[in-house]
């Protein structure tokens, strides 16, 4: 069934209300709970929405207040946002792992007197910061482990205030009418949620969204990518994000599918496996851990198996993409890749429970053109799409066969781009944020006169495809002191698909030339190191062992020689690198909670090893305060060695181009 | 390291109680004349230095020693001599100083191992896994389940606790003890060899399970900031000779203890 049949419903609790007549008995959400698959059907979620409402209202939460809404991905977390936009309430997701001053901070900007969250963890981390939320009156708790000594005055366990809401609505028939009215009463031009944005620079911004305009924009991209209430998709990332907020949130609401909650972030990979979602998406970090996870198990695993990988997925790269796309692929191909199928590709997939995936996006940063090969050569039907939490998520995207590596993909239908002078991204969507939560000066900044927003991107549109194509943030495409075009991203992008390489932070902008901080890989040097008897005590000791430096410059003059192969780049190879003694940790503020490097802040914070990049020491010293997940601060001290790169002439245009 | 605001456990009437113990393996006296109690709902830590007879005494105390001398009290039932199965169907559990682990089969089937005293389904129907057998084992591994739940192991719940690092191992066999619902819980230095982060998340394992299942505890144990913040009362023992009994902040003042930790110039 089409279900565009969103007309009518302009906000969410709306949307439930239909969902519940017309797919009343399909699944809504599941959640792994002991063990066991707990399914909720739409008729059945409506139901609990509307007695948490009550129960909600009871409590006192009032129309146009915020409400926050702190834990990992679970049935109770969405029912309170839910119950609260059916209120009228406003509710702000905010990051589970944020640290107490993070929380602190969007709690106190957002003005919440109500919070909705998951655990004892979240509690006590808002009980820590309460002088800092004044307003703060009542929690809300889903699981009521390690609280039962708590203070309860301010503290309900929403089991119960779903309860309590219940009965009233089964025995007073006022109820009803009143709590039918408030459903009724929602304005689509009301807002709906406050998103926070990890905020690349600074502090994060509220961006409000309204329902009407989010429904807009789900409806569109629903019949897009055909989704329908057969669909299932995994809800695994932050609830607080937009990508989850839209791709199952509204979408969810939109097209009827099922959300499924894993178990616990730790087991979402098993999860994964065992709903077998239809729907997937994942941001680039999570495909790269996956292949390297692969990539591990197949070092470690027999020559026969290890043999026929390898050269299976060669086939798959010769043919897989070109099968996926319906180009013409040889007879002799076809069967070769089909053979493959049956004894990787296949086994692969459903291993990583990708199986049933019909659609799977990929999305958030630029992605390494051999990471997406390999996924789409496989059989994924993975595709980019470029967005923004101020657009509520949409802008461009790829649609089915035609999928390039470099692009994100056409303009998406009832959205407009233009490309200012300077090269930035503006666009109007369907799914437009009204502004930043008290924030006019913030929303002024964004908005051009004539209604555009600024998405901070330099971009252009490729003429070939008509796709547009992502370069880098606007102000991180720097210049060397030469002249010669320095793109940050490029660079970093492809020293990270080396699965030893976990993180890459290049420098160049008015400088004389390219120099690279490298995070190693824990999981990919620490399997390394045991297979080659390399001893160490700590990810310090091992990043600054000297065989792994031997590694990577390996790796580093690879990608020197893929620079030099474009004319465009060959000026932007890397001169000099160093490993970081530490992994770069959004705690310390070095990658924000999407894991988006910071790259100013790095440059301040590690100030005597960038000196020592360009002033030609062999190593410096650095000494870095860092923070640990109770808000506990330690420092580490450390000696850094730097190695100096050969860098190889342009690539003359003999031969014929590939 | 109590959750704030909580009330402090109810410690109530004497579970087990140890009356002039003396054990010695020839002439080697490895416990002597050592009496102490145990109350319901208390966390008991048992110390002392290297060699003082702490194990001896745990394994006295569900029967896998029998003492020369003295008798134990628990439930009210006094013996001379408690053997391991009766101590276990009578309600004791214990975890084990070198975690003593099912090491090829999994978690879940380590932690249901522990249910095996709480089968009732006979033979016959649990060889075909049919009828009242499958509703039993229905009912245990709801559970476990429930306990994978309180120690958050979920993602380990399928791993062959051999290839789990060490730190789980100790968190599954915890597991398996509390699976059998004791009423009194003998934990053989739980810490013992973990990282900091691991004994904190271990130390509230140990409170939650005395909080939430109301478990009695007794555990040996080493490190002394963990016993002071775990323990409701502290028996400490020295060269098998009780030297002091009391509240962690007393035994701390001990002359003997600080002595006997220390060491006396003679």
């Amino acid at each position: 069934m089409a279900p565009n049949a969103a007309a009518g419903a302009d906000t969410f609790p709306k949307l439930l209300v239909r969902n519940a007549q017309i797919f009343g008995a399909r699944p809504a959400m599941r959640h792994k709970d002991l063990g066991i698959w707990q399914t909720w059907t739409w008729a059945e979620v409506l139901d609990i929405v509307r007695g948490y409402a009550v129960g909600l209202h009871r409590l006192g939460l009032k129309r146009g207040e915020t409400i926050a809404i702190v834990g990992a991905n679970r049935p109770r977390l969405y029912w309170s946002v839910m119950a609260a936009q059916m209120l009228g309430a406003i509710p702000v997701p905010v990051y589970a792992d944020a640290v107490a001053d993070e929380l602190a901070y969007v709690l106190a900007h957002a003005d919440v007197r109500f919070a909705a969250v998951e655990d004892q963890e979240q509690v006590d981390k808002i009980q820590s910061v309460l002088q800092r939320v004044p307003k703060l009156q009542l929690m809300l708790y889903d699981e009521k482990r390690g609280l039962r000594d708590y203070d309860h005055s301010r503290l309900h366990s929403m089991d119960d205030v779903i309860e309590e809401g219940r009965k009233a609505l089964a025995s007073d028939p006022t109820v009803r009418t009143w709590l039918d009215g408030e459903i009724a009463a929602g304005k689509g031009s009301d807002p709906s949620i406050i998103l926070y944005t990890s905020g690349t620079t600074g502090a994060s911004k509220g961006v409000l969204l309204t329902g009407e305009r989010s429904i807009k924009a789900a409806s569109d991209t629903v019949a897009f990518d055909k989704l329908t209430e057969h669909d299932v998709s995994l809800a695994y990332l932050p609830l607080a994000w937009v990508g989850d907020h839209y791709l199952n949130y509204a979408q969810g609401l939109v097209s009827g599918f099922c959300t499924a909650c894993p178990e616990s972030s730790d087991t979402a990979m098993a999860d994964l496996r065992e709903i077998g979602p239809s729907f997937y998406f994942a941001p680039p970090r999570t495909l790269e851990v996956l292949l390297t996870r692969v990539t591990i198990r197949m070092e470690d695993a027999g020559f026969l198996k290890r043999k026929m990988f390898h050269y299976f997925i060669g086939v798959a790269r010769k043919y897989g993409e070109r099968i996926l796309n319906g180009q013409h692929v040889p007879l002799g191909g076809r069967l070769l890749y089909w053979l493959g199928d049956l004894l990787v590709y296949g086994p692969l997939k459903n291993v990583l429970g990708l199986s049933r995936v019909r659609v799977a996006y990929t999305a958030g940063e630029a992605i390494g053109p051999d990471l997406f090969a390999f996924y789409r050569s496989i059989g994924l039907n993975l595709k980019q799409l470029y967005g923004q939490t101020e657009a509520f998520l949409y802008l461009t995207a790829q649609p089915d066969g035609e999928i390039y590596s470099d692009t994100v993909g056409r303009t998406f239908p009832n959205v407009d781009i233009r490309i200012a002078e300077n090269g930035e991204v503006l666009f109007k969507s369907p799914g437009m944020f009204t502004g930043y939560f008290r924030d006019d000066a913030k929303t002024a900044e964004v908005m051009t006169p004539d209604g555009y927003v600024k998405t901070g991107d330099a971009g252009y549109f490729d003429e070939k495809t008509g796709h547009l194509k992502i370069i880098d943030r606007a102000k991180d495409v720097g210049r060397l002191n030469d002249g010669t075009l320095f793109p940050p991203k490029y660079i970093e992008n492809k020293l990270k698909f080396y699965p030893n390489i976990r993180e890459a932070v290049a420098y160049g902008d008015k400088r004389d030339f390219v120099a690279v901080m490298l995070n190693i890989d824990l999981t990919a040097v620490g399997s390394w190191a045991e297979r080659n008897n390399v001893v160490y005590a700590s990810y310090q000791e091992l990043a600054g062992h000297p065989l792994v430096y031997d590694m990577l410059e390996k790796h580093v003059a690879e990608v020197n020689h893929a620079l030099a192969q474009d004319k465009m780049t060959a000026g932007a190879q890397i001169k000099r690198f160093l490993i970081l003694h530490k992994e770069l940790d959004p705690d310390d503020g070095e990658i924000t909670r999407t894991l988006k490097v910071r790259r100013g802040f790095i440059e301040d914070r590690y100030a005597p090893l960038i000196k020592a990049l360009y002033d030609g020491s062999k190593e410096a010293d650095i000494s870095t305060q860092v923070t640990f997940e109770d808000g506990r601060k330690g420092v580490i001290n450390a000696r850094v060695k730097i190695r100096d790169m050969k860098t190889e002439p342009v690539a003359a245009a003999v031969g014929k181009a590939a | 390291m109590r959750a704030p605001g909580g009330p402090e456990v109810a410690v109530g009437d004497v579970l087990l109680a140890v009356e002039n113990v003396s054990l010695s393996f020839g002439g080697v006296k490895a416990v002597s004349d050592v009496s102490f109690d145990i109350r319901k709902g208390e966390i008991r830590a048992i110390i002392g230095p290297n060699g003082a007879g702490k194990t001896s005494m745990l394994n006295v105390i569900n029967g896998f020693y029998h003492p020369q001398q003295g008798r134990i009290t628990f439930k009210g039932e006094a013996r001379t001599r408690m053997r391991p199965h009766e101590a276990a169907s009578g309600g004791i559990a214990r975890t084990f100083q070198n975690v003593a682990l099912f090491r090829g089969m999994t978690a879940l089937d380590n932690i249901m191992a522990g249910r095996t005293l709480k089968m009732h389904s006979n033979f016959f129907w649990q060889m075909l896994r049919y009828g009242p057998a499958m509703r039993e084992e229905v009912e245990h591994r709801r559970h476990v389940e429930e306990i994978i739940d309180f120690l958050k192991i979920q993602e380990i719940r399928r791993v062959p606790v051999g290839r789990l690092p060490y730190g789980l191992q100790k968190r599954v066999e915890l597991g398996r003890a509390l699976a059998m619902e004791p009423e009194l819980l003998l934990l053989d230095e739980p810490m013992a060899g973990m990282n900091l982060e691991e004994k904190e998340d271990m130390s509230r394992f140990v409170l939650d399970a005395n909080d939430y299942y109301g478990t009695t505890i007794a555990l040996i144990e080493h490190d002394m900031g963990v016993v002071m913040d775990l323990s409701d009362r502290v028996v400490v023992l020295d060269h098998g000779v009780k030297i002091a009994d009391g509240t962690p902040a007393e035994v701390k003042g001990d002359q003997a203890v600080i002595d006997a930790y220390l060491g006396v110039a003679h």
